[in-house]
């Protein structure tokens, strides 16, 4: 059984479809990395996937863990194991973000966490209000880490971050995947998008797909596609249209 | 001292002068006469019900302060002075006790002000009397729970504070009603003298019942160099409230913070604070927060710059989660000379679906990201107050169960 699957989806955001009959399936303690130019609807996949209610789903389904989750609550695939780390989350005011890994998960450490992710400073802040871009990130990492989902989805966890806390982001994507197990053992899975690739020399992915126009045009091995994208652009990659998902 | 015929025979003239705002209350519905109650050395000897319900508004009696007061119905209880220099007394024996006090009695509230300060101008004075001495600092506050014990009840109070020459107070006070009062009223008067270059915060935390109605008549004068950090705190139902009180900045420097915070879910709730800045390099702030799932709130405040140079901000904003509810925000700046610095903000509106959506991906339900949401936005940063007591009122919105919707 796969972790995530994705059949036929099709979505839209008001009359314009963004996605069209996508597939995607991830197996249980794989990263997945997603390419692809801007508006070519990586943000609503994982949004989708999370449930945010804006979005028509008009196709297909979403299966994770074998439930169909296409029609489920936001907080119902929360619950389920599905995690998010957004690319622009808002900021919400008089909420310490101490006390939100606290509500996220009462038996989380959440000094070790910020410890982690040299955030502990930010402890009694409000959670992402007056955060540089870089210190949203990794807003967003201590979260994840007190939430450990079975399926984490990061949204350009790495744009606008420094290059010394891409590392630490990098590292905390592996202890979020797992990549300290060995691949047999691990249960958890995650999937990625980036624009330039270079959380991926921090990160371990197992494969990667490039999209466009809403659908996955190409999947392989991320190195061999990040390697493909800097030589001939996404525009090489429309022009192969050879690879199976 | 107390029964100036001047007093009184102004009080007998507005017996029947309505306000300027809130609902108009028919005073002779509530009994005048209230059953003499047991006065006690020690808050420690207050009956559990009376403790408990001081803890519920934030009023620890058993933690360290530098005085303690306790009215129940009309009877003052307790009033004891706990910090040398701070000094604290039941009003009616300070009249007696000191022939100065006719300077400060009713010379910021009118007793013709309206029916209401008519009302307790009439009746013998219960409420308290604090004073710091000159130079008096201390970071531990008075305590101070006036008490509506009696259904029926038409509650009146006079408490006169004067904060002396250079001195540091800090004044908690929680007024309530426990679950058995039906029905009642509270009429609370409220002169406060800050002189120069004392520092006050004045916390007053409300908690009463579906059936009863309020009206506090605040006057406040700061002196050269002093400053007051005004809060008030409304989270419980309550059938009707009205005050505006009225600080006037009259010596260089002064500065006065209202921070206003009010989760309503039914009655008619008026609040506000009005300002009239008088003196050279004085600055006022007014920041309200309220959050309506029914009910109708009126959020006033009202700055009035007399002087070049003067700075006033004012900030109220809502969040209305029901059409049961009504926030009605009215910001209102006076700028009478030149070279003001005047400013205000006012928004209503509802909680945004991003911070909804953000919190729901962590696995909160609708609910409770809603009341995370709720709890955060009354969380207002006031400044000047010891950290004892910013906690004290961090407890009391983080336990309350503030929900989205009634």
């Amino acid at each position: 059984m796969w972790l995530l699957e994705i059949i036929d989806l099709s979505v839209s955001i008001g009359s314009k479809q963004v996605l069209k009959n996508f597939n995607l399936r991830i197996n249980k303690g794989e990263t997945h990395a997603l390419f692809g130019p801007n508006g070519t609807g990586k943000t609503t996949l994982l949004n989708v996937i999370a449930g945010i209610p804006r979005y028509t789903v008009d196709a297909g389904r979403i299966m994770f863990k074998g439930k169909d989750i296409t029609h489920m609550s936001m907080d119902d695939r929360a619950r389920l194991g599905i995690g998010m780390a957004f690319q622009r989350p808002p900021a919400i005011r008089g909420l310490r973000l101490k006390d939100l890994i606290k509500i996220i998960n009462p038996k989380a450490d959440a000094s070790a966490i910020l410890k982690k992710m040299d955030f502990e400073a930010f402890a009694d802040r409000d959670v992402n209000r007056g955060f540089s871009g870089g210190e949203v990130k990794r807003s967003e990492m201590v979260q994840l880490l007190a939430q450990l989902p079975d399926f984490v989805m990061l949204d350009e966890p790495d744009s606008g971050v420094d290059l010394e806390n891409i590392k630490l982001i990098g590292e905390a994507i592996n202890t979020l995947t797992q990549k300290d197990l060995r691949p047999s053992s691990r249960t958890r899975s995650g999937v990625i998008i980036t624009h330039f690739g270079h959380i991926l020399e921090y990160m371990k992915a197992d494969r990667a797909h490039v999209m466009l126009g809403g659908s996955i045009v190409c999947s392989g091995n991320p190195g061999e596609i990040l390697e493909e994208i800097k030589k001939s652009g996404y525009e090489g990659c429309a022009g192969c249209r050879t690879c199976q998902t | 001292m107390q029964d100036m015929p001047d007093i009184k025979d102004k009080a007998r003239a507005a017996r029947s002068k309505k306000a300027a705002y809130g609902t108009d209350v028919d005073l002779e519905s509530y009994e005048s006469e209230a059953r003499p109650q047991q006065a006690v050395s020690d808050a420690e000897d207050l009956p559990g019900v009376v403790k408990k319900a001081a803890l519920d508004v934030g009023v620890k009696l058993d933690a360290e302060a530098s005085g303690e007061f306790v009215q129940m119905d009309q009877t003052p209880v307790v009033a004891k002075s706990l910090y040398e220099g701070v000094e604290i007394m039941d009003i009616a024996s300070a009249l007696e006790k000191y022939d100065f006090l006719q300077d400060y009695w009713w010379k910021l509230v009118a007793p013709d002000a309206d029916k209401y300060t008519a009302d307790v101008a009439a009746a013998p004075a219960a409420g308290y009397f604090i004073r710091a001495k000159k130079g008096t600092k201390t970071v531990f506050p008075v305590k101070s729970c006036l008490y509506l014990g009696s259904s029926n009840l038409n509650q009146r109070v006079h408490n006169l504070v004067i904060a002396e020459e250079g001195s540091e107070l800090h004044v908690i006070t929680g007024c309530t009603t426990p679950s058995h009062v039906q029905r009642g009223l509270h009429i609370g008067v409220s002169e406060f003298f800050i002189q120069k270059d004392a520092k006050v915060s004045f916390t007053m935390i409300h908690s009463w019942g579906k059936e009863v109605e309020v009206r506090p008549r605040t006057g406040i004068t700061i002196a050269e160099g002093g400053s007051l950090s005004n809060n008030y705190i409304l989270l419980k139902p309550v059938k009707t409230i009205q005050t505006f009180p009225t600080a006037t900045l009259a010596g260089r420097g002064a500065v006065a913070s209202f921070n206003t915070v009010i989760y309503s879910s039914m009655g008619n709730i008026d609040v506000g604070s009005n300002v009239f800045l008088d003196a050279p390099e004085t600055s006022a702030e007014s920041i309200s927060r309220v959050v309506s799932v029914g009910g109708e709130v009126i959020a006033r405040g009202r700055m009035t710059g007399r002087v070049p140079g003067a700075r006033a901000h004012l900030e109220c904003v809502g969040l209305l989660l029901s059409d049961k509810g009504r926030i009605y925000s009215i910001p209102e700046l006076d700028g009478q000379c030149r070279d003001l610095d005047m400013s205000h903000e006012a928004a209503v509106g509802r909680i945004s679906e991003e911070e909804l959506e953000y919190l729901m991906a962590r696995g909160l339900t609708s609910e409770e990201a809603t009341s995370v949401i709720v709890r955060g936005f009354l969380d207002v940063e006031i400044k000047g107050l010891p950290e004892d007591l910013k906690q004290e009122i961090k407890n009391i919105t983080q336990r309350e169960d503030l929900r989205g919707a009634a």
